[in-house]
């Protein structure tokens, strides 16, 4: 691991600054994702700016009925929430399908959005990846890419976003809130929040350097049945090959967002009317532009049977 | 604000930077000046030599070094030592000792909940905190109504304890000792 000088400010405006004037600085929260990365040298921050003295950290009700999560909120207390647990399901059955429970006692719901994809090719800095040294290359696209993204990519990145919260948050239409260096708020809607990767891979999210997650909000709840389905190589932490996060009603209608396909939850809500017509009728039109690999197309048949099996559910 | 300097030379020389930090292990107070980098776990380990918790993974996959901090579990080898200033931390030395075994050691012994014994005190750490986490009424991933308090059940055990690996394959008797502290039938 490079060495690093820390700090740790006390308001979120200081810990945005702190990062905006060092471009070697990054925010450090649960540290999961991060400190794995920097002892693999694949993150080499030399400032590291610890945003848990920062409070942040509550589940609110906001106004209009939903739901303000604090940017630290824990996942595991974001799961275990009352609210959370009665009126957004797919939330809480999202964030108990991610990673071990050690690792959710640590994890905030900000550094959950922020995750890096577990590309193979990511993860071993002795292979070409254009997200980890950009303009390196894609070893990925002629490798193993049976975890990888079947829509969305491009010729120079093939990575998914790994993560269970997103999706869920997805399908529920939340919103990012940020606070910049000069203190100024930003609301971001989800489905603006992460990037495809284009030609610039290395960037997984549209925040500014320096922009700091302040919470994420909820709108109110939608009727139906929250379903988080996730298809994994292991029964129990494992990242998803498909997740499908759905709330649906009893003729199947309703919304959903896919995971483990794309480098952002992937959804179309233009498909989302053909629901009550049955799986198919969706998953042709949400991934109607796949450009699955040899080794990945499996993820289309799968991602089609298991909306089928969350419509199951729902009509049950 | 709280914060380490660095030495002039160390963005080119990669220097170790020091931070002071001061915490509990196991109901004693600890103040230690280490360089940034250093994990919890090799806190505890390399420099207050309480090596009971285990490096297995030194990524977070394995659970050997699983300590519970401020009541609840972690992987102490994701964490740094500097962000846990006032923190109180328990490892397994904490948890009992040969003279006076907590429960869940016992019950270990009882149920040769282990081979090797090298994933054994991650496993009794977490062990301990996943009983404490259904009692709390904290929902897992295999929870069907997630609405209702959560049971001491073998499906519950197994979900909740995925994130400690025992490569020896020693899990039915975990769950028999886990289950017989909890004092639940399997």
């Amino acid at each position: 691991m490079k060495s690093f000088t820390y700090e740790r400010p006390s308001t979120p405006a200081e810990a945005a600054a702190a990062v905006a004037r060092n471009g070697q600085a990054k925010f450090i929260a649960g540290g999961t994702n991060l400190l794995d990365l920097m002892k693999l040298q694949i993150e080499t921050p030399r400032h590291l700016v610890d945003v848990n003295g920062l409070g942040l950290d509550a589940v609110e009700p906001t106004d209009d009925g939903g739901l303000r999560i604090g940017a630290l909120v824990r996942n595991t207390d974001l799961a275990a929430h009352p609210r959370v647990r009665r009126d957004y399901g797919v939330l809480a059955r999202a964030l108990l399908a991610g990673a071990s429970g050690q690792l959710r006692n640590k994890a905030t719901t900000a550094g959950n959005l922020l995750q890096r994809t577990r590309c193979p090719y990511f993860y071993d800095t002795a292979q070409a990846c254009n997200k980890r040294q950009p303009g390196s290359g894609c070893s990925a696209l002629d490798g193993v890419s049976r975890q990888l993204a079947v829509i969305g990519g491009s010729a120079a990145c093939i990575a998914t976003h790994p993560g269970d919260m997103a999706v869920a948050m997805r399908v529920l239409d939340a919103t990012v809130e940020t606070v910049d260096d000069a203190g100024a708020a930003r609301k971001i809607p989800i489905a603006a929040f992460h990037r495809l990767p284009g030609d610039d891979p290395s960037r997984d999210t549209n925040l500014k350097p320096g922009e700091l997650i302040t919470a994420v909000t909820l709108p109110k709840p939608v009727p139906g049945t929250h379903i988080y389905r996730k298809v994994r190589d292991r029964a129990s932490y494992a990242y998803a090959l498909v997740s499908v996060a759905a709330i649906l009603g009893k003729d199947g209608s309703g919304h959903v967002a896919f995971g483990g396909v794309a480098h952002k939850p992937w959804r179309v809500e233009a498909a989302e009317a053909d629901l009550p017509q049955g799986a198919r009728a969706v998953t042709q039109k949400v991934f109607a532009d796949a450009e699955p690999t040899h080794e990945n197309a499996y993820k289309l048949k799968l991602a089609e049977r298991t909306l089928g099996a969350a419509l199951n559910q729902a009509r049950a | 604000m709280v914060g380490a300097t660095a030495p002039a030379a160390s963005e080119r020389t990669d220097a170790p930077i020091l931070a002071q930090v001061t915490f509990t292990v196991n109901g004693q107070r600890r103040d230690l000046e280490l360089d940034t980098r250093t994990s919890l776990l090799d806190a505890a380990r390399e420099h207050l030599h309480l090596t009971g918790s285990k490096k297995g993974c030194d990524h977070g996959q394995c659970g050997a070094c699983t300590m519970i901090v401020d009541g609840r579990r972690i992987n102490a080898c994701l964490t740094l030592a500097i962000m846990h200033q006032g923190a109180e931390i328990i490892t397994i030395e904490g948890l009992g000792q040969p003279d006076h075994l907590h429960p869940m050691q016992a019950a270990f012994v009882r149920h040769d909940g282990y081979q090797c014994g090298y994933c054994t005190p991650g496993q009794i750490c977490s062990g301990v905190a996943v009983l404490a986490e259904i009692k709390a009424g904290i929902p897992s991933h295999v929870t069907a109504d997630l609405e209702a308090a959560p049971q001491v059940t073998e499906a519950e055990i197994r979900e909740r304890m995925s994130g400690n690996i025992c490569r020896c394959g020693a899990y039915s008797n975990i769950v028999e000792a886990m289950t017989e502290v909890a004092g639940a039938r399997a």
